[in-house]
């Protein structure tokens, strides 16, 4: 278990952070005709929708409760009603979701009984679903925000079904902050390989994904785990859950539906995917598919191909804690090290994270760290693409925000397949940049006979032993 | 910040807004606003004065979703791509350590970044929680001698255009008027001298060197003998800031929104102003002739139009091509402001047509400017939503969409060649040889051959697509606007239009 190491500054440099209502903003991205709106000043909305769109290069739906002076000082309550009837009439979603933020809650907003006044205020709404939650900026990171929401959502929308007759083909799954919409349509795939056919919560690889609709435009998600689904989800034989944050969700999902839980730390390695491979293969009753099977297998033929490039690498990861655990377990599994691991806010993974210290910081000091510990790789968002420059090394880009590439959003790190792919991207990482910066200096022997002019000298090849 | 300064701001004198009956920015309307807050504008403000500490004071919202998301450019230092928040915890807020902490961040930037300044952006938690941001600043400029600037701009004070002004409110409060400008080098003062150019100071305010396209413009300034002082904040230093007081005439660059700035120069220190832009070959030559007039200087007048002749002949002849190209294409443009018309001008300089531009941010004079440039039944947008936006790009036939980043994926997810002019863009669109550029990513994005395989069913498909019809059949109801309330009565298309693209592709 790694060392926490708490923050110690008063400043934060260059930060790792980004916030809780962000996060809940995210999961709600994730549902089917869904408008999230953040309880709070008009910034708290248009700061969370930029980050989004220029990390998914798509329109976001997110509106505000649009606080100013004097909603702040004497009282937002009607704000929110307002926004939530705005919505209501013009958009007619299937969902709104409400994060508060660190204006509202500061300000001591009860935003659940104010959900409860909206109900019996306007009765002609009931059918579109509300789901507040709780999430102060001053509290958490986007990986607490994004969990937080998706609990809230099971709490309102999936009733109590315990006694409920299942099907043995459905399973839910509960996808953690860490994953990509390429990641869920992976999830997706694998479970259907067994046959099963999956409720993801929340499904962004559906809604989130970058694809072009037949309409020209829509002020809404336009995917998503459909409100409905969520609330069968009580039908379901089993639920996996992806992410240590997600566990809370999963416990409540658990109580309310009876149905078995499995769950899961990363679905990045050999050892996880099969791990994963296995619950499939138990709850459907299927034996592994031939195909899943290939793609262990090339899984295997890499991890021999790219250990000489990652064995004993000394890597640098930021990243919120799940993505973190993932990430920092990969590298350890292929003979590596990581050699600083920085978190923005703490989470249950971190206690988990394959390193000797986990420092609860901002890439200032992921800067810092692979400095002292001579890292040679790192692995961090775009965020730390300056950080790495700064010292030389190679990045691999993960986590939030990914904006100075196009596609990184949509990448599959999950799965035999998705695994393949990232060592194959770091082991190539770590050729180049070994082809670069390592070749030993030539040594020119006072003995040595003078070159014939003329003679073409070869440049060195990049072989890296 | 006290409501009645926050009103005293929102009503700037000099801003045209304000002579209408409906005064100043509207309040934003819960479930149907877009749009910044005071803090987004004062940090889009200040944010490129490039060797400045600029420290968030709140939790991590403000700074973590918005650092490092500028396109603003600096020739020296990058400190102020930094990112530097308090990062405030519940404890923090709970037990009102927000001071101490700030206190200690102050020091830390000092001591680690060695800034020429570090400004201090109030934000809304701790404006409620009734952190006393000023006396910190204080305590630290004493204790630590570096000037401590307060901006106190909490998101829920107004929108970005007020947070505009509370930005150039505290440079003119804590900044401005402390320092006085350095003489002009001798070398160069002599070399000038030599030539017989006398050399004036200038101001530009308002100007953000986006994607560093100020340096297309900048090199025509010294060649006429500007010194450009300060730009306010475009790749700005903090002791210029200090020295603006110091100008002999000062130019409005677009936005309105440091206009109280430029006013507030011109009443205490008798600095005169105008307001103009660098985007299109009429408007960056008017610019230039508005310095020499205001300058009043006959040589300086006459160098000017001298090389206003050269630059135009030259970048005339690099448009040839393009214009070639170009001409006859439809635009819809909807940018706000100035920029309503000094784009327009700049379209029809490539021989577009610019069938309707964005009124949003616009004022009166700007809309007779439109109406003289366009005809009398120009065709003005006035903050539409996106749904809005499209069915007037239909409408009108247009072929290509020049709008801000808020209205990029809008186009893009309806298929519809676009052009960003707002400050996320990627390409230096000023001055002369900016409009060569806009000229070029206009017709790479109007003659994209991804247009027709996009617009194209896939070959499968029985039914044909009509993108722009499929929504005739929308309820007004369901149509949702960023906007708010003020919007118009969505276009209802008439049964025979079909979009240009609806048809072959």
């Amino acid at each position: 278990m790694p060392e926490i190491i708490k923050r110690s500054k008063a400043l934060s440099v260059n930060p790792l952070k980004t916030s809780a209502p962000t996060g809940a903003s995210l999961a709600f991205l994730g549902v089917r005709r869904c408008m999230p709106m953040l309880h709070g000043a008009l910034g708290c909305t248009a700061f969370a929708k930029v980050f989004f769109v220029r990390h998914f290069r798509e329109p976001i739906p997110l509106q505000t409760t649009a606080m100013d002076q004097a909603a702040t000082v004497l009282g937002a309550d009607d704000n929110v009603i307002q926004g939530l009837v705005t919505l209501c009439a013009k958009s007619k979603p299937d969902m709104i979701g409400l994060p508060t933020t660190g204006l509202s809650e500061t300000q001591g907003t009860d935003i659940h009984g104010l959900v409860t006044r909206f109900r019996s205020e306007y009765p002609q709404y009931a059918h579109i679903a509300v789901v507040p939650v709780n999430t102060p900026d001053y509290s958490g990171c986007l990986e607490s925000g994004y969990a937080d929401a998706v609990k809230a959502m099971i709490d309102v929308l999936v009733p109590e079904s315990r006694e409920l007759e299942k099907r043995a083909d459905q399973v839910n799954i509960l996808a953690g902050a860490s994953l990509t919409p390429g990641d869920i349509e992976a999830l997706r795939e694998m479970a259907a390989e067994f046959g099963l056919s999956a409720i993801i919560l929340p499904d962004i690889g559906d809604s989130m994904d970058g694809h072009l609709i037949e309409d020209d435009f829509n002020p809404l998600t336009v995917g998503g785990t459909p409100v409905e689904d969520i609330a069968r989800m009580g039908e379901s034989v089993a639920t996996l859950t992806i992410g240590r944050s997600l566990w809370p969700a999963a416990e409540l999902l658990e109580r309310r539906s009876g149905a078995p839980d499995f769950r899961f730390d990363s679905l990045l390695g050999l050892e996880a995917v099969d791990a994963f491979v296995m619950a499939l293969s138990e709850i459907s009753g299927k034996p592994v598919s031939a195909r899943l099977e290939r793609q262990r297998a090339q899984l295997q033929d890499a991890m021999v191909d790219t250990h000489f490039m990652m064995g004993f690498a000394r890597v640098g990861i930021a990243a919120d804690p799940d993505l973190l655990l993932s990430m920092s377990r990969l590298v350890r599994s292929m003979g590596g090290e990581v050699v600083a691991a920085v978190a923005p806010a703490r989470g249950p993974a971190l206690a988990h994270v394959a390193a000797d210290a986990v420092h609860l910081g901002d890439l200032e000091d992921l800067e810092t760290l692979c400095g002292e510990h001579k890292a040679e790789l790192i692995i961090g968002s775009s965020h730390a693409v300056p950080a790495a420059q700064r010292l030389g090394l190679p990045i691999l880009r993960a986590g939030f925000p990914l904006y100075d590439q196009v596609g990184g959003f949509q990448r599959t790190w999950v799965g035999y397949r998705g695994t393949r792919q990232a060592l194959f991207d770091l082991a190539n990482l770590r050729l180049e940049h070994h082809a670069q910066h390592h070749e030993l200096t030539p040594y020119h022997s006072r003995f040595r006979q003078a070159d014939t002019a003329g003679v073409a000298t070869f440049a060195a090849s990049g072989t890296f032993h | 910040m006290k409501a009645s300064e926050v009103a005293e701001l929102l009503n700037e004198p000099a801003c045209a807004h304000n002579k209408k009956e409906k005064s100043g920015c509207a309040r934003p309307k819960p479930g149907a606003s877009a749009g910044g807050c005071a803090f987004d504008g004062a940090q889009i403000a200040l944010l490129p004065i490039a060797d400045v500490a600029h420290i968030i004071h709140g939790p991590i919202a403000c700074a973590g979703n918005s650092w490092n998301n500028r396109g603003t450019r600096s020739s020296g230092p990058t400190l102020y791509k930094i990112g530097m928040t308090t990062d405030l915890t519940e404890q923090d807020v709970i037990m009102g350590r927000g001071e101490k902490r700030l206190f200690h961040s102050i020091k830390q930037a000092i001591d680690n970044y060695n800034p020429a300044a570090v400004f201090i952006y109030n934000t809304c938690v701790t404006a409620l929680i009734g952190d006393d941001v000023d006396a910190t600043c204080k305590a630290a400029t004493e204790r630590w001698g570096v000037p401590v600037v307060p901006v106190d701009a909490a998101g829920f004070y107004g929108t970005k255009n007020l947070g505009n002004r509370i930005g150039g409110e505290a440079m003119f409060k804590h900044v401005i008027g402390t320092r006085e400008p350095d003489p002009v080098p001798e070398d160069v003062a002599r070399d000038y001298a030599e030539r017989g150019i006398r050399i004036h100071d200038i101001n530009l305010i308002g100007e953000y060197n986006i994607v560093g396209e100020f340096w297309h413009v900048a090199p025509l300034f010294d060649e006429l003998g500007l010194r450009i002082l300060c730009t306010l904040s475009g790749d700005a230093r903090f002791h210029e800031v200090q020295a603006m007081h110091r100008a002999k005439a000062n130019m409005v660059v677009c936005a309105k929104a440091l206009l109280n700035v430029a006013r507030k120069l011109e009443d205490n220190y008798g600095i005169p102003y105008f307001e103009g832009s660098f985007y299109g070959i009429e408007d960056t030559s008017s610019a230039l002739r508005d310095f020499a007039r205001l300058l009043n200087d006959p040589d300086l007048t006459m160098r000017t139009e001298a090389l206003i002749a050269r630059e135009e002949a030259r970048v005339h002849e690099l448009l040839e091509p393009w214009r070639a190209r170009l001409s006859g294409k439809r635009v819809l443009l909807n940018t706000g402001g100035v920029k309503s018309w000094s784009v327009v001008s700049a379209l029809q300089d490539l021989g577009m047509e610019v069938v309707a531009t964005g009124t949003g941010k616009s004022t009166e004079e700007d809309k007779a400017r439109i109406r003289e440039l366009m005809g009398e039944n120009a065709k003005m947008l006035k903050g539409e939503g996106a749904r809005e936006l499209l069915d007037t790009c239909y409408e009108l036939g247009a072929d290509i969409m020049i709008a801000g980043g808020r209205s990029l994926y809008t186009a893009l997810k309806a298929r519809m060649p676009f052009l960003d002019s707002n400050q996320e863009r990627e390409f230096a669109y000023a001055g002369y040889t900016g409009m060569v550029e806009l000229a070029r990513q206009i017709a790479l994005s109007l003659e994209s051959p991804v247009w027709s395989q996009v617009r194209a069913d896939a070959p499968w498909a029985a039914k044909k697509r009509i993108t722009g019809v499929a929504h005739c059949a929308l309820e007004p109801e369901d149509v949702t606007d960023e906007e708010g309330d003020n919007a118009p009565e969505p276009v209802m298309l008439t049964a025979d239009f079909l979009p240009p693209f609806a048809v072959g592709a």
